[in-house]
């Protein structure tokens, strides 16, 4: 899940009494599950939360980079460098067919990337803690693209067109991740001893986490009963992580890593695993800006942003020159 | 000199020139002036890393049955025998891609002829590769050309690269007892024999890109032997081979 508490513009759900006949109209639609397209009338609260979440979204495949580039330049294997390359350009690519998503819907892809860089648009938390041994590199895969993942699939469904087919796109590559990363933690888990010392210490640091990729609870919440009722949030928060608690426990039993929450265990009678919630106060420090990596992975996008101004510029010239050249000869 | 230990050391030459480039490219993950340039970095690192799979791997099955990871991890800088030209530091994204057109340019014409070599399987990873590197070439080459002649900042910066890189082509065209073995067995062209279809590839896409070809023809060498690399290259092995240093005989 890359977008996390993405207010939602509006006042609440409206009842069909309250809405016009524009909006009914609108609303109708998304419960016949007819997708809404660019071109077609929307509310403006919808466009603006679509802006955020799917920038949002965006945001986070390209800040992602970071840290898993982190480990490009000592992959252990010659395979395993070019799996973990292949992985983080699919996820500039997620980015990319994001930000053209976003661009349907009237914000362009420069726009956007400004309000990403001066902070007033967020990526996931997630990528805000460092990717320290290289097991990071696998549980990444296995739990940040797991928890990803575990928001996406219903998102295929989701009521924007243009969201809803890069969401198709994009799904078939995470789960491809997630099983590499699972395969390169299982390869830590089953090595040297120090090889379980880095899986084990991984897992350690990216449960919690990995739990907080789904946002806080989100029960009470109206903004959120809006976006659901849009359909462009399909499941609760608390749904979710639960989903991905059951998922994940097995397989990290499977892999012999304990997961770092003495209260977890099996309950019977709901069917589901019970779990401890993250600390959500070292949440919101990360959402504020003082995770352990915010300021220097913002300040990493704001450096290749401004470096690669020249080359912006240069490239856009010349395609101007060569227009005028172009036309000249016509 | 054997004939397997020319043809070992031939296929060192290409396959640390795609390892020690591949890495280079690498660097710039997440960092690029533009999302599409992420993707393009990444994507050549990628075939660079490919290529070295196959060229490293043959060299292992003839060096007693290493494999490439062994040599790509265990060996030591003076083992090493990539051209100078890919272990030079990335600088700015100008030097990035001006060093990377002047090996392009260099590698689609080498795998070109290698594609004829006496000997299947270096013709079959030839073959391979080639795609890949018309590909790498019609890219950096596009680049050389927008940033030359783009603004007056672009233009000057892509000129200081192609000056600073110039003395670093010449080595690629270099040869040495090795390549007489390799010659004389058909396997590959003599070196030199490139030049002239180099120099028409480049003069044409650097004028295009309204930049100078500086009049020195010297040129650095040491790479390709293994007799001097430059500084820089332990830096990089250090960081690339630093897990298989620190944890010998793990499996990763
Ligand atoms: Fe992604
Ligand atoms: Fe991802
Ligand atoms: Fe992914």
């Amino acid at each position: 899940m890359y977008a996390q508490m993405i207010k939602t513009a509006g006042t609440g759900v409206k009842s069909r009494e309250e809405m016009t006949e524009q909006e009914r109209a609108f609303q109708d639609k998304i419960d016949a599950d007819i997708k809404i397209e660019p071109k077609d009338w929307m509310p403006d609260d919808y466009r603006a939360t679509l802006i955020r979440q799917i920038g949002q979204h965006a945001h986070s495949e390209i800040v992602g980079q970071l840290p898993e580039g982190n480990w490009i330049t000592r992959a252990p294997t010659l395979e395993r460098k070019a799996i973990l390359l292949a992985k983080v350009q699919d996820e500039a690519g997620h980015g990319l067919y994001l930000y053209c998503a976003a661009e349907t819907l009237g914000v362009s892809r420069d726009e956007i990337t400004e309000m990403l860089l001066d902070g007033r648009m967020k990526y996931s938390s997630i990528f805000n803690y460092p990717t320290l041994n290289w097991a990071d590199i696998g549980a990444v895969g296995w739990l940040v693209d797991g928890a990803a993942i575990m928001n996406q699939v219903p998102l295929q469904r989701t009521s924007f067109g243009p969201y809803s087919r890069a969401m198709i796109r994009i799904c078939k590559e995470e789960s491809f991740h997630q099983r590499q990363g699972y395969d390169a933690i299982r390869k830590m888990a089953e090595g040297t001893p120090e090889q379980r010392r880095m899986a084990q210490d991984a897992m350690n640091r990216l449960w919690y986490p990995s739990l907080m990729m789904f946002g806080p609870s989100d029960k009470e919440s109206v903004h959120s009963a809006q976006s659901m009722a849009w359909k462009i949030k399909i499941n609760t928060n608390d749904e979710l992580r639960q989903k991905f608690v059951d998922q994940t426990v097995p397989q990290a039993e499977y892999l012999g890593l304990s997961i770092p929450d003495p209260d977890l265990k099996w309950n019977e009678a709901r069917g589901h695993y019970d779990y401890t919630d993250p600390d959500w106060s070292e949440f919101f420090d990360v959402i504020k800006g003082n995770g352990p990596c915010n300021v220097d992975r913002l300040a990493a996008r704001n450096k290749a942003w401004d470096d690669g101004k020249w080359v912006r510029d240069g490239l856009l010239a010349h395609a101007r020159k060569k227009r005028t050249r172009n036309l000249a000869a016509e | 000199m054997t004939r397997d230990e020319a043809i070992l050391q031939f296929l060192l030459r290409m396959g640390d020139n795609t390892l020690i480039l591949g890495h280079r490219v690498s660097e710039w993950c997440g960092h690029a002036p533009v999302l599409e340039e992420d993707i393009a970095l990444a994507n050549t690192a990628l075939d660079l890393i490919g290529q070295t799979q196959m060229w490293l791997g043959l060299a292992g099955d003839i060096d007693g049955g290493k494999s490439a990871d062994d040599l790509a991890f265990l060996r030591d800088a003076w083992d090493f025998r990539n051209v100078l030209l890919v272990e030079v530091p990335n600088g700015d994204f100008g030097r990035t891609l001006m060093r990377q057109f002047l090996f392009d340019a260099w590698h689609s014409i080498m795998l070109g002829r290698l594609m004829k070599s006496s000997d299947e399987r270096v013709a079959a990873i030839a073959a391979k590769a080639s795609k890949e590197v018309t590909y790498h070439l019609e890219r950096s080459g596009d680049t050389v050309v927008g940033l030359g002649d783009g603004t007056e900042e672009s233009h000057a910066r892509m000129q200081e690269a192609l000056d600073y890189l110039w003395p670093y082509v010449g080595e690629m065209f270099a040869s040495d007892d090795v390549d007489a073995e390799m010659v004389a067995a058909g396997i590959t062209p003599n070196p030199a024999s490139l030049r002239a279809e180099y120099d028409a590839l480049i003069m044409r896409v650097l004028s295009e890109a309204t930049l100078t070809i500086p009049e020195s023809r010297f040129a650095h060498k040491g790479g390709r032997d293994g007799r001097m690399h430059t500084e820089h290259l332990g830096h990089l092995l250090t960081q690339m081979q630093w897990l298989q240093r620190a944890y010998p005989g793990a499996s990763w």
